[in-house]
């Protein structure tokens, strides 16, 4: 059942988002968000909706994969959806007890859901086309100006690097503790939700235990490769900026003026 | 110079937390290891070998005597990096040991460190999982290897760095029969063809008799030395430090007591076999 969880689930392909630099991607993505949140009208949000469209059929990711990527969340959009719709003051169109519903509210919630399925679509556009370590890397090197702030730009994608090769090698780990605890008659699937936060008490233990024993024998290992930080460091594949992201923030730039265009033209809905 | 490794009355004690006594794993080893050669160090658990072990690369450094790694005084932390870059270390368990998520960069990890440029890690990377026999799964996730083919990747992330000398601590102890013939295997190529410098701590005593020279090692003290037939020839010995010995050489150290003038330092199977023929030969003669 743990085999399920595939972090950052990437999908190899050779596309032009594919061959994007992870720097570009990272940028294009935080420009992506602004923009989410800069539309102010239901014109703008379609051409968001074009735009990421384009994108899925570039990348050539199943779109029915990416939409799937909303249903973790889907609870959290209702909710916020509901609370929008009903808790906003405003010119009352219906109510019935001490429920309402504003003009101010209606619109207020569909903005409110548009935003979190337009976050969700495109950040996991991101990592569907992105592998966690051009992530990490990428992540490396658009932080590594703010070294001189002290801040461990290194240390963090090391740390991200780490904690990924090690996903697989725990979920192994949890599984066998599971069963040789299943094994001695625990019962982890059964009971109300206390009696399994329970069951999960003599799992978690040993996983712990093991985790740090395991990092203790890492950092030896490391020390042993002359590892000692960033400083100094090169790389076996070095980054490098191409045509293709040239033309990425071409793309990017003209949404970006198509928003505040269609911003000024139909200004707030 | 021709040892890589030369120590000297080594003691090593640390400070048990709880009691606040301190305890001596190592009691003064004195040794060293030829350039070239393939060195065995066994012992039981507890014995002191993994200690030994972690000062050939400074990641332990000696409580008094010294311990020279080609020349440097591994208590010299100006020379860390000096003494760690010509010291490859496997440890026992592949998971704890391998960094990235791809192998070809886990093999790139120690030049990376190193600063060394771009193409030459390329160079060094392709060389070193070729070795090993591994470049097929360059590109392979870690985790999606067998046990054997793990350790076989730590060797080859050791060898990128171009050491003089490959520490292996009990690197089959968690690999099924299967694995540990590859990884032996592996070594002893290293060893035989490349000319590398290696020294095995087990406690297998099949891997061991394939050793130039062996090393037992008890209490934190040096037990026994010699080449493996003068070491497993002395059965009651080894058996009184808690070592097993290869079964044919047990076998035939059994009969010995029965059939006189049987050569006690036989050391593998096909050995022991033509021993025994000996033995059926001399038993013949012995009747009228």
């Amino acid at each position: 059942m743990l085999k399920d969880i595939t972090l950052g689930q990437y999908f190899p392909g050779n596309s032009f988002i594919h061959r994007l630099d992870p720097r570009t991607k990272i940028l294009i993505i935080i420009t992506y968000v602004v923009m989410v949140f800069l539309v102010q009208n239901f014109i703008g949000y379609a051409a968001l909706a074009l735009f990421l469209a384009v994108c899925t059929t570039v990348s050539k990711i199943s779109p029915k994969y990416l939409i799937r990527g909303l249903k973790p969340i889907l609870v959290f959009i209702i909710f916020t959806g509901i609370f929008n719709l009903f808790l906003t003051s405003g010119e009352v169109i219906w109510s019935m007890g001490f429920l309402k519903i504003t003009r101010e509210g209606v619109r207020f919630a569909a903005f409110m859901v548009l935003r979190l399925i337009f976050l969700i679509l495109g950040t996991s556009l991101l990592t569907l086309t992105t592998s966690p370590i051009a992530l990490t890397d990428g992540m490396e090197r658009l932080l590594s100006p703010f070294k001189k702030i002290h801040l461990p730009a290194h240390e963090i994608a090391m740390m991200m690097t780490i904690a990924l090769r090690f996903i697989p090698t725990l979920l192994d780990e949890t599984d066998k503790i599971m069963k040789a605890q299943s094994a001695r008659g625990a019962s982890i699937d059964s009971g109300n939700i206390f009696a399994r936060a329970k069951a999960m008490v003599p799992i978690l233990v040993p996983l712990f235990i093991s985790a740090f024993r395991r990092a203790d024998e890492l950092a030896t290992a490391m020390e042993c490769r002359c590892y000692r930080g960033g400083e100094g460091r090169t790389r076996l594949y070095e980054l490098k900026y191409g045509r293709v992201d040239f033309w990425g923030w071409v793309y990017t730039a003209a949404l970006l003026a198509v928003i505040i265009l269609l911003n000024i033209t139909f200004g707030s809905f | 110079m021709d040892n890589i490794v030369e120590i000297k009355d080594l003691v090593f004690e640390y400070k048990d937390e709880d009691t606040g006594e301190s305890l001596r794993v190592l009691d003064g080893v004195s040794l060293h290891i030829e350039r070239g050669e393939f060195l065995a160090v066994l012992g039981r658990n507890g014995s002191g070998k993994s200690t030994l072990a972690k000062h050939m690369n400074a990641i332990l450094t000696p409580t008094s005597g010294t311990v020279l790694v080609d020349g440097i005084d591994t208590s010299d932390e100006s020379r860390l990096f000096d003494v760690r870059r010509r010291v490859g270390m496997v440890f026992q368990n592949p998971d704890n040991q391998m960094v990235a998520t791809i192998v070809e960069e886990d093999v790139a990890f120690a030049p990376e460190n190193l600063g060394v440029p771009r193409e030459e890690i390329r160079r060094r990377v392709d060389e070193a999982l070729d070795i090993v026999g591994m470049s097929a799964f360059k590109q392979h996730a870690p985790h999606m290897l067998s046990g054997g083919q793990k350790q076989r990747v730590a060797i080859a992330g050791a060898l990128a760095m171009r050491p003089e000398l490959l520490v292996m601590d009990e690197p089959t102890a968690m690999l099924d029969p299967g694995g540990r013939a590859e990884v032996i295997e592996t070594v002893k190529k290293l060893n035989r063809e490349g000319g590398m410098t290696v020294a095995l701590i087990t406690h297998y005593m099949d891997e061991a008799v394939r050793a130039d020279r062996v090393i037992v090692i008890d209490n934190g003290k040096i037990a026994l030395e010699g080449r493996p037939r003068e070491v497993f020839s002395q059965v009651e010995k080894l058996i009184s430090l808690g070592l097993d010995v290869p079964q044919s050489t047990y076998l035939i150290h059994m009969l010995s007591e029965k059939v006189p003038g049987l050569d006690k330092t036989v050391l593998n199977d096909e050995e022991c076999a033509a021993e025994l023929l000996r033995a059926m030969e001399i038993k013949k003669e012995a009747r009228p």
